[in-house]
């Protein structure tokens, strides 16, 4: 580590230490990032910021390294331990090498929780994912069905044939196809996260299924390829382009109407859910054990698994009303 | 008459009407004369790749770096765009091939001055720029929002009835038939690849002749990059990423021997078709995934080994023969 980045690092973990002292009784949340500076974690600790406002006493301390790295994350937690805060709640860099010192944060009595990336399970009292496999699944085909109140001919345009992500989104997603009574998916086809083969395997599928009322890409590179054949086909309005991707990424297909709308993650509810557990985890209100679940406030609960894991709540819906508020997010 | 019909091109030519005919079988709308432009437009940013391959490859190099080459000026142009809508297109054009050729040349001065071998320089370069495009871009990308209207509409503009990206490769061709016939520099890329030093003999420098080779090279996947990043409407570190092997292969199926000295416009034109053709088929004769491109492959062993057969008897005469090839 470079003698620059060194200083850098003590001089964020100086700077939370003095935001810490200067208001001891609150209980203080520490929500420790990948790297400072990054559009997705600023967005959610303005989520978590929001929970703190809605628990009242709670002050939140926003820091992490100022590059993605697990030996930085590892300064600012001795940091953190050092000025003795109630909760951890962190996105790690590294799911093993932080274990140690999360370990002795939780001996001193701090609570720990991982969440977006998390730790291994004997570094954390619980973890909190996005969204889980089946409810992904589920909304992929949701966003489709929604815009086809009549029903009608859908096809998925995935990654690679191999890829272990949409493969299990893509049966998921299959497995409750029939609770959208209409809805057809007729083909599944691969764009091996190519722009150029993406395209035309959508123009494949215009041309075989003249009826396709909607193309479904779990997959960022397959999305906008898609939502781009759509627009050039002159197809815009007779076929919905959806899925999974960023808003950043997407923003310019909502605009054309290429895409009516689309589902990732919101990083403001994860930032939000994130501190709402590790407050209640912090104030005993609950407990991290499996098969228990844990309120989040505004997102309901999360029930946690054999892991100690659990997922928060379907994707987040983008569409024209949203998506320019989250475009220079991420 | 009998030479003509036996000719790679000729072969190729068929061979190419027999599987736009068998997939027709499969698939009717395939062989519609709209979906045949759509397949030629999906098609045309191969083609110029593939003939810029096929100058490098005439002269017994080889470039690896033409797709990456593509991406960092692809990406040089998109985030130029982003940033300042106000720059012409032209001038972004004008940029892309510009900073091409220099990539490119920077692969013919390795070559020419420093005498490494080719596929070793190549092989470098293109880690190197693709490696700049992450260091420019920041591993971020740059999408349709961020683009121009301008930026974006030019490629997929109609003019006289086909797409102006149709239109650029068609111009490429064109100028690539004029150059390899009436400029001196067409002789001297057969007469460098087909036999180096008698080429020498006859006053041809073989170092300058292949970096001029790479620069063109280099500036067609300038000019690519730009039809690229604005036909996908998306620019990002991976955009092409693998496509020189699809390149090479356009060359070889089309006849262009990696031995050098031997390779037609027509043949590697030909070749790109033929590549393009079958991806664009595969998706609607609704082939499974995991033969698709065990098919590609194949397809691309069979055209080499008929090629192999044709100049085991023709033998290899420089200049002239190469002359009545075109």
């Amino acid at each position: 580590m470079s003698v620059m980045k060194k200083l850098l690092t003590s001089a964020v973990v100086a700077a939370t230490m003095f935001g810490g002292a200067a208001s001891a009784e609150e209980m203080r949340i520490a929500l420790v990032v990948k790297a400072l500076g990054i559009g997705f974690f600023e967005a959610a600790a303005k989520g978590a910021e929001e929970a703190a406002a809605e628990l009242g006493g709670v002050e939140i301390i926003y820091t992490g390294p100022t590059d993605t790295t697990a030996e930085g994350q590892i300064e600012v937690i001795n940091a953190l331990i050092a000025q003795k805060v109630d909760a951890i709640a962190i996105s790690a860099n590294d799911q093993d090498a932080l274990v140690p010192a999360l370990k002795k944060a939780m001996d001193r009595g701090i609570t720990v929780i991982s969440w977006d990336s998390g730790v291994a399970p004997a570094g954390r009292q619980m973890h909190l994912n996005p969204s889980s496999n089946p409810l992904i699944g589920n909304m992929i085909i949701k966003l489709a069905a929604d815009h086809l109140p009549d029903g009608g001919d859908v096809a998925v345009l995935s990654a690679s044939a191999t890829a272990t992500n949409q493969n299990i989104w893509i049966d998921e997603m299959n497995m409750v196809t029939g609770n959208y009574p209409g809805i057809n998916v007729v083909a599944t086809v691969y764009g091996d996260d190519l722009a150029d083969k993406s395209y035309r395997e959508a123009q494949g599928l215009m041309a075989s299924y003249p009826d396709l009322k909607a193309i479904i890409a779990p997959t960022t590179v397959g999305i906008v390829a898609a939502a781009q054949a759509v627009t050039d086909a002159g197809k815009i309005g007779e076929i919905n382009v959806t899925g999974l991707a960023l808003p950043s990424e997407m923003a310019g297909h909502i605009d054309s109407g290429a895409s009516k709308s689309f589902a990732i993650w919101n990083p403001i509810d994860l930032g939000y859910a994130a501190t709402m557990i590790a407050y209640n985890l912090a104030t005993d209100k609950a407990v991290a054990e499996a098969g228990k679940s844990i309120p989040m406030g505004r997102m309901g609960d999360v029930m946690l698994d054999d892991e100690r894991a659990g997922a928060m709540s379907d994707p987040f819906v983008y569409d024209a009303s949203n998506v320019h508020d989250f475009k220079d997010i991420f | 008459m009998k030479r003509i019909l036996m000719s790679r091109e000729t072969m190729l030519a068929l061979a190419i009407i027999l599987l736009t005919g068998g997939i027709a079988l499969r698939f009717p709308g395939f062989i519609a004369p709209n979906n045949l432009a759509l397949v030629f437009n999906d098609t045309s940013i191969l083609i110029i790749l593939a003939l810029g391959q096929m100058a490098v490859i005439l002269t017994r190099c080889i470039d690896l770096s033409m797709a990456s080459n593509l991406a960092l000026c692809g990406m040089v142009v998109a985030m130029i765009n982003a940033s300042f809508p106000d720059v012409p297109i032209t001038a972004l054009i004008g940029l892309a091939i510009v900073l091409g050729s220099f990539l490119g040349a920077m692969n013919g001065v390795l070559v020419w001055k420093l005498d490494i071998p080719p596929i070793v320089v190549t092989l470098g370069t293109l880690t190197i720029y693709r490696g700049l495009v992450f260091v420019i871009s920041g591993g971020a990308w740059v999408n349709a929002h961020e683009m121009s209207a301008a930026f974006k509409a030019l490629p997929r503009s109609v003019f006289a009835g086909l797409p102006v990206l149709s239109w650029v490769a068609i111009a490429t061709i064109g100028l690539a038939f004029f150059a390899i016939r009436r400029l001196p520099l067409g002789r001297s890329l057969y007469a460098v690849g087909g036999n180096p030093h008698a080429a020498v003999y006859t006053g041809i420098d073989v170092g300058k002749t292949r970096f001029v080779a790479f620069s063109i090279a280099g500036g067609l996947s300038g000019l690519a990059g730009y039809l690229w990043v604005s036909r996908y409407a998306v620019s990002y570190v991976d955009i092409a990423g693998g496509f020189e092997l699809s390149i090479i292969a356009a060359c070889v199926i089309g006849g262009v021997s990696i031995a050098g000295g031997i390779g037609s416009v027509g043949g590697a034109v030909l070749g790109a078709l033929f590549l393009g053709i079958i991806n664009n088929a595969l998706p609607v004769i609704n082939v499974s995934p995991f033969w698709q491109m065990a098919i590609s492959g194949t397809a691309i062993i069979v055209a080499v080994a008929l090629n192999v057969r044709s100049e085991r008897t023709k033998g290899r005469i420089i200049l002239k023969r190469a002359e009545t090839l075109v």
